[in-house]
């Protein structure tokens, strides 16, 4: 079907970067709003990353992925043109509806500003008046702008420390938008959850309705583990088959955020295990290497 | 010629089965029972009485010709009952270790009226184990049709269908999620039950019916059912996707760090291997004291898994009594054997929480059983002022699982209003051309039933494709109205015939 193969890696900074990933079945399925579960290797976990883009032509559909963990920093590592992925599994989730709203914003920030592009070309195809809020942390982190640019009729970008765009969270730029537009239909926001939360909290007074993509630990994807449940409301859902797109002013985010923190102890000594590998690898290399090294 | 065995002369007690010692398998993921060696064998095949009845036989939801093989266990032809094994059963080696043998086969042996019953099941293992270090395959000659055959899902169900669809000459691909294929067998069922190995064999034994096995595809999000039997060229369709969508408590605090699904440990344990955490990557939340709620054979894997990881206590809370439970007795058995302590009629009420979104302890009431209910079994009811508190730090609840929804999702096929696939009683959909079979039609039950849904709806798609079936040929007994000769109507001709079995 598909061996995974890599065929283009692109580093946005330190910490970001983008694979491309052969795999023409699932660029024909998926839909903005979808993500895939990845494995690196087989001794691996299994994490869920969005689509951040497919091209239907070419047969690949995109990743940007933060180095974050113990898995997207080895696969910062290991990840480069031609090598392949162990496992790649989806399109998963329910692709996000799409609205007949007429004037929408498409807020990404962080790790959401690829997986929220899909999302915007889409209404922009659909002849929505698409406004574009993007936040990063500063100037030098800033990704994307011109592919933005060409889908969005506005596009706000925001620095927490003002060195590019306005200075400010994304809720800084969603205020500026409301402000100049009182007939916006939807605010849809992609990012970590203490920003999803900050951009419904936005909303809420003026009854905007806003659709966020939870991200919950996962393992399976498919609805059997119960691992990436969410509270709705006052129901339970599952993010991975039910979502992971939500009624952000249902959403509760504070048990979002509390599971996420279900394997914290767990994750540094994963870690940890693999630094000290790496370091292992890199003094073995070192002596190999010297002078004399590796002679004896 | 052999004289004819009786009840009295036959060795009276049931032939034990080596065992690793309780408290030294509590601590490892070895298999725990180690199988029956060739003595052990034919000594208790000697205590099947090879009765006229054969009530095993009809015990047995696919129907094992059992005194057939043990027979042939007997006169030591060991590659002579396998053969007859594998005429029904795909898997030996697998029901063997998880059927329920006390409910089926062995429940109405003859020998059990008097003495213990025959240990079928041990025996199965036996000649199933035996095949897998002799490499032995049944693998008939197959003459290929033109007809190409797509099964979603890899468990026991997909699995039998795949088999009977290739011997029949079909092109098949079993498509699967995970990246491993085996189903539960694989995620669900631990090693120390049912050995990686074996499940391994059984796999390879379907690639050499020619078998293709596509893992990482979910189907109904990457292609959909109507896209298989549409663009993809499938002539049929078997759709034998488990139902694994695991129900939560449903109680105050049930949503704390600390409280997880017996589905989701068991994958993280057994498919993703966090036993050996960090070495591979997944964690898994280790508790000190473990609550695991339920007290089927999900709930006793769950609770050995979890003294396995070096739990200390681990305590299985059930509404019913130990009568009612529903694992295999041999389960609950070495539940028991290994220290977790079992509370019956006992129900959780809420998860308490420690402060600082963990879980602190366990409160319960206790139960009475008072009238039976729609399922026959007596409706516990909780006592009043019985509340009580006890500490855990990590509850696992096993209280059964429902329909997954992505079939619904992204196919037309018609479901029940519990969600499970709407099947006729040939296993077809409401779409032409799909059937299916396993715990997404009848909701969770067990490996064996699933496997005999699979060759179920196997034979029906060979119908409807319009295959001759080896399984269904020259009957005599048939009135001759419509079998003129003894041969099914439709077995006369190769002509497709687009309709169910009558
Ligand atoms: C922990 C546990 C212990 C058990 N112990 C026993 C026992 O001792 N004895 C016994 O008889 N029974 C036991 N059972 C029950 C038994 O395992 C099931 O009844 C049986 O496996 C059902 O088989 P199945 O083929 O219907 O589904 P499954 O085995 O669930 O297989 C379904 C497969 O389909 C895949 N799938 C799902 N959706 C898709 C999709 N959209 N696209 C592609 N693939 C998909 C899944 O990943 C899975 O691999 C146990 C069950 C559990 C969970
Ligand atoms: S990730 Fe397992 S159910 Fe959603």
């Amino acid at each position: 079907m598909s061996n995974f193969e890599i065929v283009t890696r692109e580093d946005f900074s330190e910490v970001t970067y983008l694979l491309e990933v052969r795999h023409p079945l699932m660029a024909r399925a998926a839909r903005p709003g979808q993500f895939v579960i990845v494995m690196l290797h087989e001794a691996g976990e299994r994490i869920p990353l969005t689509i951040a883009d497919f091209d239907r032509e070419a047969g690949t559909i995109t990743l940007v992925v933060q180095a974050v963990g113990k898995t997207t920093r080895e696969m910062q590592q290991a990840c480069r043109r031609g090598t392949h992925l162990h496992a790649l599994v989806g399109p998963m989730g329910v692709p996000s509806t799409t609205t007949h709203a007429k004037k929408v914003v498409c807020v990404g920030g962080g790790l959401g500003v690829a997986p929220i592009y899909p999302q915007a070309r889409a209404l922009k195809e659909s002849d929505a008046y698409v406004i574009g809020v993007i936040g990063f942390r500063n100037k030098d982190l800033v990704f994307w702008e011109e592919k933005f640019k060409a889908i969005c009729d506005e596009l706000i970008i925001c620095t927490d420390d003002g060195s590019a765009g306005i200075k400010g969270l994304v809720t800084e730029g969603i205020k500026q938008a409301v402000a100049r537009h009182s007939d916006i239909d939807e605010v849809i926001a992609i990012g970590p959850p203490i920003m999803m939360k900050g951009c419904a909290d936005t909303t809420r007074p003026f009854g905007i309705r806003t659709m966020v993509s939870l991200n919950p630990l996962m393992v399976d994807g498919t609805g059997m583990c119960g691992g990436c449940r969410v509270k709705i409301g006052e129901e339970v859902k599952f993010a991975c088959v039910d979502g992971p797109d939500f009624d952000g002013h249902k959403v509760d985010f504070d048990d979002l955020m509390r599971r996420l923190k279900r394997f914290t102890k767990e994750e540094r000594m994963a870690l940890e295990h693999w630094e000290k590998g790496c370091r292992l690898q890199q003094q073995i290399d070192a002596t190999a290497a010297s002078p004399g090294g590796g002679s004896e | 010629m052999a004289k004819k065995k009786t009840i009295r002369t036959i060795p009276q007690e049931r032939t034990p089965m080596l065992e690793q010692a309780a408290a030294a398998r509590a601590k490892n993921f070895q298999e725990v029972a180690c199988g029956y060696r060739l003595e052990d064998a034919l000594r208790e095949a000697e205590r099947c009485l090879l009765c006229p009845d054969r009530p095993c036989v009809a015990g047995c939801p696919v129907g094992i010709d059992i005194p057939g093989f043990i027979e042939k266990i007997g006169r030591k032809d060991l590659r002579a009952a396998y053969d007859t094994l594998t005429d029904t059963n795909l898997l030996p080696a697998v029901c063997g270790r998880v059927c329920p043998q006390e409910n089926q086969c062995e429940g109405v042996c003859t020998v059990g009226e008097s003495l213990e019953s025959v240990a079928i099941g041990r025996l199965e293992r036996f000649v199933g184990d035996t095949a897998i270090k002799e490499g032995w395959a049944n693998i008939p000659y197959i003459e290929p049709n033109r007809y190409r055959v797509g099964i979603v899902g890899s468990g026991p169900a997909g699995m039998a269908c795949a088999a009977d669809m290739a011997k029949a000459g079909c092109d098949v691909t079993v498509y699967e999620a995970f990246h491993v294929p085996g189903g539960v067998l694989r995620y669900g069922i631990p090693d120390f039950r049912l050995p990686n190995e074996v499940i391994d064999a059984e796999i390879e034994n379907l690639k050499k019916l020619g078998v293709k096995f596509e893992c990482n595809t979910l189907v109904g999000r990457l292609f959909t059912i109507e896209q298989m039997i549409g663009e993809m060229g499938c002539d049929a369709v078997f759709v034998g996707v488990g139902a694994g969508y695991p129900t939560g408590l449903g109680i105050p605090g049930d949503s704390l760090n600390g409280v997880l699904s017996a589905n989701e440990l068991l994958t993280r344990c057994n498919l993703m291997r966090a036993k050996e955490f960090p070495n591979f990557d997944t964690p898994v939340p280790l508790g000190r004291r473990v609550a695991v709620v339920g007290a089927g054979n999900t709930a006793m894997d769950a609770m050995r898994v979890c003294l396995r990881l070096g739990a200390e206590k681990v305590y299985c809370i059930y509404r019913r009594s130990r009568k009612e439970a529903p694992a295999r007795l041999e389960e609950v058995h070495h539940a028991e054997e290994e220290g977790i302590e079992f509370n019956w009629l006992t129900n959780p009420v809420a998860v308490l929480d420690d402060g600082s979104g963990g879980v602190r302890g366990l409160r319960c009431v206790r139960m009475v059983l008072g009238e039976p209910d729609d399922s026959g079994r007596r409706r516990p009811v909780p006592i009043g002022g019985s509340e009580f508190d006890f500490e855990c730090d990590v509850v696992v609840y096993a209280i059964g699982t429902n329909a997954n929804p992505i079939m619904g999702q992204t196919s037309r096929l018609r479901l029940n209003k519990w969600g499970y696939i709407d099947t006729d009683d040939d296993l077809a959909t409401s779409v032409a051309g799909v059937f299916a079979g396993g715990d997404i039609v009848t909701g969770a039950a067990t490996v064996i039933e699933a496997m005999g849904a699979g060759r179920k709806a196997a034979r029906s798609m060979k119908v409807y494709l319009g295959l001759r079936d080896p399984c269904l040929p020259y009957r005599v007994d048939a009135d001759a109205g419509d079998r003129p000769f003894g041969i099914d109507r439709r077995e006369r001709n190769f002509v497709r015939v687009r309709m169910a079995e009558t």
